[in-house]
């Protein structure tokens, strides 16, 4: 079946109708000539790579953004552009990454807010939350009208934006990247209402970069590539390898469960497992508090070895960010101890830490990694500066410098116009590139590694992976903490869950699957 | 070809904020022409007679060239405090008290030959200033005290203290003005340029203009001390000492604070008085902004201001314009300096416009 078959069979009964979209800011062209059907009782995914113009067709669907050329036909009708008013009156409702939510008002008044309908200056909330029950119930969404949102855990936040977007008589329903914050068990949930709603008519279309998941859920794949449709097809006619494929344009080594598993047991020290001293990094009853006195690491110990991943499960927020911190010296434990290397550095500089052998790579490269405003070569030298060759006496020496940026530049493929080059004007990829090459050019014995992978793509997460398990073999110990089971499950030798700042259990690599540890996420000790 | 590459990022930086400064004064200059025209004088008149007073003259260069070093010296603190991430604006407190301690030094060590006494007023008066400086910075990193408020405030109690110690302690038994003893010859800068009052205190500022200069760019510390300023957290993370390069920036200004009193006290009034600065270390701030933190950009910038404050009483005399509008024209500067990335949002705005 060739794309213009599938593209229109779509176009058949089509609920969205979007034709030749195109959208410029200034000389870069966001969307190109795309063309996106959706049926009702769909779940059309839309798939690409970050930049590749996903969330601006959807602004252009939510009227938020007029585009320069196309045209939109929503139940057969033309739609106008640039309206949000329009679009929400057409059926068009958005859940977005980051919820739009008012934590200290309930569940009914969030859904109510702006909503001329409940009364502007006596807003009738009783028989509303009446409604948004009958709402809930009719499609299974487990949802309290009258529950404060505060309260709520995040997938309940994200079942309130679904049902407020419902409620305002959504039929297309878009969600951007909705799993990237739920365990296992509550994405299946997630996916069981995705389900619903499309059997009772809605067309959903569902972002995501996570194969795995576009392949379970949806019925159709668009991928998009630089602005350009890539290819719509049926997800049954398709795989994961095609798909990426189709979303960078080229080959992607996919690092394969298989291979990884075999290299950890063809290492002879991943046999290790159980908590001691010895190790490159041990962690012993760390406890720490935020800044309002929060327990955010409740008595937490772990071990890592030479030549093993050790990786770090849980959902976004459980501790594993405060953990990493403490153990790079960014963040003081109210007790416990934390030794690298045999040397209990609990009170000890980051500097020293780094001395030791330890290198970060932070969540937030932005903020804790990389001094955007300065060059890749000043990026490079932040941690190492200090030493000879790089500086003599006190002085920079600049042909030391240019020559480290030039080497790391090189063998990290880093694509800059030079290493003068300042690191905000680089992409994603190729900034993490950077945060990477610094850490692993001085050679590391201990690596914390935390969503290395995070928001690249795939050609990029790759690379990260690759470098990871090359760490690995070169004799260092790294800790890998991640929300992603799959880059976890892919490269880790052992593998501990979080939750509320406690380490609720450990798994060799054998023994861990999704399911285990997705209820070890959830707060069920191992 | 690496060894060229930093050379290149510094014209790199540098020439941005060069032109956004260069297009401040003059956008500044402008609206200084129209409020002069509003008055009914001729803008051209006025701006002939104060630059010609300014720099027209043997004896007005001289004396641009006098203003300009307490403006560049506490300029070129205030940039590296900047650079390290310290709004310090507590440098005209730091010169009063550099001053004095200058002035007391110099009362006391009288009949000390020079080459003795002046590098201890001197010394005297980076101590002083970088000490009270340095209570800013204890604020600071021990009870997390915004310095932008400590060091305002402390230029209060400094310029206060300074005003009891001239009526009290160090007050000349001679006088009946709140002043210290006159300065014997030994504890004078000597002066420059034979029939002017400039004094040596320029050579002060242009040498530690290019220590600056050197500190920043060339050496180890003066890299992470940027970086610092840049992004702290980055740096805390890279294993460098943060709070010290804090801790020098608020030290670095003060000292260079004090010695800008200390040159005012030795070099131009020779004793200390209650006025001893029309509120240098406020100029020095819009120089360091000017001067876009950059030593030598800051010496250029002080080297304006001095000739707008030197022209403005000419400017008055000749012309009829009222001196304080060269403060109007200051204030500009920096008001256009700060706006200047609004040009490129406007920029973008009508380009996404046309765009939909």
């Amino acid at each position: 079946m060739t794309a213009r078959e599938v593209r229109a069979e779509g176009a058949a009964a089509a609920l969205l109708d979007m034709r030749g979209i195109r959208v410029a800011f200034g000389r870069f062209v966001a969307n190109d000539a795309i063309d996106l059907v959706v049926q009702a009782g769909e779940i059309h995914a839309l798939l690409g790579e970050n930049g590749a113009g996903k969330s601006t067709l959807m602004r252009v669907l939510a009227g938020l953004v007029a585009p320069a050329a196309g045209e939109m036909w929503i139940d057969g009708a033309p739609a106008p552009l640039g309206l949000p008013r329009e679009a929400i009156r057409l059926g068009v409702g958005m859940v977005h990454q980051h919820f739009m939510l008012v934590p200290t008002l309930t569940v009914a008044e969030n859904i109510c807010l702006g909503l001329a309908s409940t009364g502007r200056f006596f807003p009738d909330l009783k028989s509303a939350a009446l409604k948004i029950r009958a709402l809930a119930t009719n499609y299974g969404l487990d949802v309290d009208p009258f529950a404060y949102v505060a309260d709520l855990s995040i997938a309940g936040q994200q079942r309130v934006e679904i049902l407020k977007a419902l409620y305002r008589g959504a039929r297309i329903l878009v969600l951007d990247e909705p799993t990237a914050v739920l365990t296992p068990p509550e994405t299946e949930g997630l996916f069981r209402i995705l389900r619903t709603l499309a059997a009772e008519g809605s067309a959903i279309v569902f972002i995501s970069h996570k194969l795995n998941e576009v392949m379970a859920l949806s019925s159709r794949v668009t991928v998009l590539r630089q602005g350009r449709v890539a290819a719509t097809v049926r997800t049954r006619d398709t795989d994961a390898r095609s798909l990426a494929r189709m979303m960078v344009g080229a080959e992607v080594d996919l690092p394969k469960l298989e291979d990884a598993v075999r290299q950890s047991s063809s290492s002879a020290s991943s046999t290790s497992g159980g908590l001691k001293a010895g190790g490159v990094l041990y962690v012993q009853g760390a406890v720490c508090r935020d800044a309002r006195g929060a327990l955010r690491v409740d008595r937490a110990s772990l071990n890592v070895d030479r030549n093993e991943i050790v990786g770090v499960a849980g959902v976004d927020g459980n501790g594993q960010q405060e953990l990493a911190e403490a153990i790079v010296g960014l963040r003081r434990l109210e007790s416990g101890a934390v030794f690298i290397d045999g040397e209990d550095v609990t009170a000890a500089s980051v500097g020293r830490r780094i001395a030791l052998g330890l290198a970060h790579i932070p969540e937030d490269r932005h903020r804790t990694a990389l001094v955007e405003s300065m060059s890749i070569e000043d990026n490079v030298i932040l941690e190492t500066v200090g030493a000879p060759p790089l500086s003599q006496r006190g002085w920079l020496d600049r042909r030391a410098t240019g020559k480290l940026a030039q080497d790391v530049m090189a063998r990290f493929d880093i694509r800059a116009a030079g290493p003068g080059q300042k690191v905000g004007a680089l992409s994603g990829g190729n900034q993490q590139k950077v945060v990477l090459a610094r850490a692993f050019s001085r050679d590391p014995r201990l690596v914390i590694a935390v969503q290395p992978a995070r928001g690249l793509d795939v050609g990029a997460t790759a690379f990260v992976h690759r470098e990871l398990l090359a760490r690995r073999a070169a004799g260092a110990g790294v800790l890998l903490i991640s929300t992603e089971l799959d880059e976890i499950l892919a490269l880790c030798d052992r593998i501990v869950v979080m939750f509320r700042g406690a380490i609720m259990g450990e798994l060799a690599r054998a023994e861990a699957t999704t399911e285990k540890l997705g209820l070890m996420m959830a707060g069920r000790a191992a | 070809m690496s060894a060229t590459e930093p050379t290149r990022a510094a014209r790199w930086a540098l020439s941005p904020a060069l032109a956004g400064g260069a297009l401040a004064v003059l956008a500044a200059f402008l609206v200084g022409a129209a409020l002069i025209a509003a008055a009914g004088v001729n803008p051209l008149t006025a701006y002939a007679a104060l630059f010609e007073s300014a720099l027209g003259s043997r004896n007005g260069i001289a004396e641009t060239l006098l203003r300009t070093v307490p403006l560049a010296l506490c300029g070129l603190g205030v940039a590296l405090a900047f650079r390290s991430g310290v709004f310090n604006v507590g440098a005209e407190g730091q010169l009063f008290l550099g001053g004095t301690a200058a002035a007391a030094v110099g009362v006391a060590g009288a009949g000390w030959p020079s080459v003795l006494l002046l590098p201890a007023m001197a010394m005297a008066a980076m101590l002083a200033g970088a000490l009270w400086s340095g209570v800013a910075a204890v604020l600071k990193l021990r009870f997390r005290a915004d310095e932008l408020i400590t060091t305002i405030m402390l230029n209060y109690v400094a310029i206060h203290f300074v005003s009891y110690l001239l009526h009290g302690p160090l007050k000349d038994p001679n006088a009946a003005l709140a002043q210290t003893t006159r300065l014997t010859n030994e504890a004078r800068l000597p002066v420059l340029l034979a029939g002017t009052r400039l004094h040596a205190g320029i050579l002060m500022a242009i040498v530690a203009a290019a220590l600056a200069h050197l500190f920043l760019w060339k050496r180890t510390n003066g890299f992470r001390l940027r970086v610092v300023g840049l992004n702290p957290r980055a740096a805390e993370n890279a294993g460098m000492n943060v709070r010290a390069m804090i801790v020098f920036g608020f030290l670095i200004c003060g000292a260079l604070s004090g010695l800008a009193g200390f040159a005012e006290v030795s070099g131009v009034q020779r004793r200390m008085i209650e006025n001893l600065s029309p509120g240098f270390g406020y100029t020095a701030i819009m120089v360091a902004l000017l001067g876009a933190t950059s030593p030598l950009g800051v010496l250029a910038a002080a080297f304006l201001f001095a000739a707008l404050q030197i022209g403005a009483t000419t400017m008055e005399s000749a012309a009829g314009v009222p001196s304080t509008l060269t403060t109007i024209i200051q204030g500009l500067v920096v008001l256009f300096l700060i706006g200047r990335s609004a040009a490129p949002m406007l920029r973008d705005k009508i380009a996404a416009r046309r765009v939909t």
